[in-house]
């Protein structure tokens, strides 16, 4: 116990080291950092959306509503394929998430088995000899969906971030169908809540005129959409045909703008394909109406004066001049394949964050004086020896957190200045056992040793407990938690090598250099 | 050369044995209590759980509370709380979780910054809608039961089975009196809290580790002594270390109560109560919880086990 091998001296002292070097960035400000050459160390411990300031947002991909418009899908392309193939049935509805219908002729069943398959290969069907039948969507194939559609939708989140110019946005998966937002210096995220509440999906469609939503009666293949253009009266509704002209997913570009009387519009580009088929479905509709349609809502329905050729257009209606911006981006970074629902919002002001970091580094500072008089108090120079091993232990713990690139949290700062105080702990058991062997008749260099030995075990499972409530709160804790035991956890383990090693160094070094009759302890 | 203040010189003779029945009833009558508040008066649960909305702001000059909640109960979100927060012109509005959906806790917050105007600097807000909080609320009871049987598992493991049960029973003490404290006191009861109560449980358990340890040491040593008298000896050789300890992780907790700001108040108070109520029950029940379901004495288990002692030689 009180010899130390070369070897290891060098390690100890090379950990120790590390640590004060690996730390050193932390004192300096990033931007100071950034121009050091990079040969030095340059992590910095990240500071959480707590400390500076930020928003973190998570939302919900609603996969019920991409459920349901698949399930109208399915419906549609069953009355379609029944009709032509002219097989009669009764009660056709999608309710509860699945499918049910009656067949006239329960005889023509795998005529029906065919068609299902044909309109969506992803149903299970079951038939009773009645002819009664339900389709379901089958779990295996709705896993994969959202997982796609999930993929999509951050995807889809990311390059709207993007387009809004914020910094260092975090953008992640959580859990099956959730996702993350962080956006580090985001005082007010309403911005950002605005453009991610729309799945802005657009679709130009030909309005029928022949139909008249206000008879009542929607003709198959057309679809009656409620009218947003700021003129309408609410819940005015206007027919439309169900076939797609052209989708937005063919745009290239859409900016803000404005039309010839000044008012906010949308300005969009087609891609080649997008372009050949809208100037197409212009031409052989000149003087009909087009209705553009933006998340099942017709936002404008002008006339087509002269066929567009040239795969460019302008939206007006009632946009301001925010949200004519807002469509624009959501146009340029794409349709979201779902909705996002929103299930929690927490946004720091920078202001508080740096009371947060005052609050949190005054209370640490404070915390480490008081520990350190206290050992110097009560053990004197055992209690300097513990106190430089306590200043160790404090790098390495910034050390580790800068280095394995960890989130420091208020929590994480509380559980530092909670570390530290227990830190000390290791070196009062050991001190304490040192005092009892010395009470006990035993020599100097005896006492030190069975002082550091039979401490050794009650240490590592005084410490190993602590460990495990620290992983505990880890992996089943969120935010404030996780940043805690993060600390902790490293916390403990370093201060499990300084307390041992970096102290039984330092009194082994002592003793041997003055070799003293009676230890001060 | 310094020298060291020692206020222990020698070794105590207190009877903690004899005062183990007193420390039962005081400890069933503390748990008792503060299941009854948990049951009747429940816990004052920050949006973390039962889902709505917080806002910190800051106003110019000091708040006028009396306007401010005049004009936010008009917005018809129910029940508006304000409440001074460290200095006179920061308040903290609460809203209680909206019904309906999680988009509707959404609007409420678009509703409130309406109605607060641009004139007061939002410092923090937080929404938390109804889904989160059932999660976070399922999380942490998950959390902390598994604290409790991985650390009674890990003591049984390393001891034998009548220390992983007294360990269990003080653990469960701490944290169902810290629960009470925070029922009684009504302080909110957040994820930070919950952090606070796992930590409790960690640290309590390090401290009856120190003890129980002492305890398997004398065990050993003493194969004859009565078991009263064992574990009345172990205690008071290691009560030099508990006070000791005791006070430097005070200490760092305190610091914190005092400089750490509102955000760690309840946290830090968690912290201190649950380091003197830990260190309580590590003398108190901990361990004399062993003298009714005893270990095995060393005589009739010899050479079972190892010592920590021959754990440490490896280095």
């Amino acid at each position: 116990m009180l010899y130390f091998p070369k070897w290891l001296v060098a390690l100890i002292l090379g950990i120790c080291a590390l640590g004060v070097v690996l730390t050193v960035p932390n004192l300096f400000s990033a931007q100071t950092v950034e121009r050091w050459p990079n040969l030095l160390p340059k992590k910095q411990v990240s500071l959480g959306l707590d400390l500076r300031g930020g928003s973190y947002l998570l939302y919900e991909v609603d996969m019920r509503s991409v459920l349901t418009e698949r399930l109208g899908n399915v419906l549609d392309g069953l009355r379609n394929e029944f009709r032509t193939a002219r097989i009669g049935y009764t009660g056709l509805n999608a309710e509860h998430g699945q499918i049910g219908f009656a067949l006239r002729e329960p005889e023509r069943m795998e005529e029906v088995r065919g068609l299902v398959r044909k309109v969506d290969p992803d149903l299970d069907m079951t038939a009773g000899a009645d002819g009664a039948v339900t389709l379901k969507f089958n779990e295996v194939a709705l896993q994969r969906v959202e997982q796609q559609i999930v993929e999509q939708s951050i995807e889809i989140v990311r390059r709207r971030i993007d387009e809004t110019g914020t910094k260092e946005p975090t953008i992640q998966r959580e859990g099956e169908n959730r996702i993350v937002l962080e956006l580090p210096g985001v005082e007010n995220p309403e911005f950002v809540k605005r453009i991610l509440g729309k799945t802005a999906k657009m679709t130009f469609q030909l309005v029928d005129e022949s139909a008249s939503s206000a008879a009542g009666h929607v003709p198959p293949g057309d679809v009656a959409l409620p009218i947003k253009d700021g003129h309408a009266p609410p819940g005015a509704t206007i027919v439309v045909q169900k076939r797609v002209l052209v989708s937005g997913e063919t745009l290239t570009d859409a900016q803000a703008t404005f039309d010839q009387y000044g008012a906010p519009a949308v300005n969009f580009k087609f891609d080649a394909a997008g372009a050949r088929r809208f100037g197409d479905a212009t031409k052989a509709n000149v003087g009909k109406r087009f209705a553009i349609v933006l998340d099942n809502a017709v936002i404008s329905a002008p006339v087509i004066r002269e066929p567009i050729l040239g795969g460019q257009g302008i939206i007006t209606g009632s946009f301001t001049t925010d949200s004519a911006n807002d469509l624009a981006l959501q146009l340029r970074a794409g349709a979201l394949p779902a909705p996002l629902v929103p299930l929690e919002e927490r946004t720091v002001g920078p202001d508080l964050g740096a009371d947060s970091i005052h609050a949190g580094a005054l209370a640490s500072i404070v915390g480490v004086i008081l520990v350190v008089v206290f050992m110097i108090v009560f053990y004197g120079l055992f209690g300097i020896f513990a106190n430089i091993a306590l200043f160790f232990n404090l790098c390495l713990m910034m050390a580790s957190l800068s280095v394995l690139g960890a989130t420091l949290t208020l929590p994480g700062i509380a559980g530092i200045a909670l570390t530290l105080g227990m830190a000390v702990d290791a070196n009062v058991l050991i001190y304490e056992r040192i005092r009892e062997e010395l009470r006990g008749g035993r020599s100097v260099i005896s006492s030190l040793q069975a002082g550091f030995e039979r401490a050794f075990g009650t240490i590592f499972d005084s410490h190993l407990t602590t460990l495990v409530a620290g992983f505990l709160m880890f992996f089943l804790g969120s935010g404030p938690v996780k940043g805690f035991a993060v600390t902790l956890s490293i916390g403990v383990v370093t201060s499990l090598f300084s307390a041992i090693l970096v102290t039984r160094l330092q009194v082994v070094t002592w003793l041997r250099r003055t070799k003293p009759k009676a230890i001060p302890i | 050369m310094l020298r060291p203040l020692i206020i222990i010189r020698r070794i105590p003779n207190i009877d903690f044995m004899g005062l183990h029945k007193l420390g039962f009833a005081f400890s069933a009558l503390l748990t008792i209590g503060s299941i009854v508040l948990f049951l009747t008066q429940g816990l004052n649960f920050g949006i973390d759980f039962s889902g709505g909305t917080l806002i910190e702001v800051r106003t110019q000059g000091p708040a006028d509370l009396a306007t401010m909640r005049a004009t936010l109960n008009d917005l018809g979100l129910g029940a508006v709380s304000l409440q001074g927060f460290g200095a006179p012109n920061e308040v903290l509005i609460r809203v209680a979780r909206q019904p309906g959906s999680d988009q509707a806790q959404m609007q409420a917050v678009a509703k409130l910054k309406a109605a607060l105007g641009s004139g007061v600097e939002y410092r923090r807000t937080e929404v938390v809608g109804p889904t989160v909080g059932g999660e976070l609320i399922q999380a942490g009871v998950i959390a902390t039961v598994l604290a409790l049987f991985a650390i009674a598992a890990y003591v049984w493991l390393r001891f034998e089975w009548p220390y992983g049960v007294g360990a269990m029973l003080s653990t469960l003490h701490d944290t169902i009196t810290t629960v009470g404290l925070f029922s009684l006191l009504q302080i909110e009861f957040n994820l930070t809290t919950l952090a606070a109560i796992l930590t409790i449980a960690g640290y309590s358990v390090n401290d009856t580790v120190v003890i129980y340890d002492r305890v398997r040491e004398t065990t050993r040593k003493y194969k004859t002594m009565e078991f009263r008298a064992l574990i009345n000896k172990s205690l008071n050789e290691t009560l030099s270390r508990t006070i000791l300890t005791v006070s430097t992780t005070a200490l760092a907790v305190l610091s914190l109560l005092i400089f750490g700001g509102e955000v760690l108040r309840g946290f830090s108070i968690a912290m201190l109560w649950g380091i003197v109520v830990g260190t309580y029950s590590s003398l108190f029940i901990a361990a004399p919880v062993l003298y009714y379901v005893r270990p095995r004495r060393a005589s009739r288990a010899k050479g079972v086990e190892e010592t920590p002692a021959q754990t440490g030689q490896a280095s």
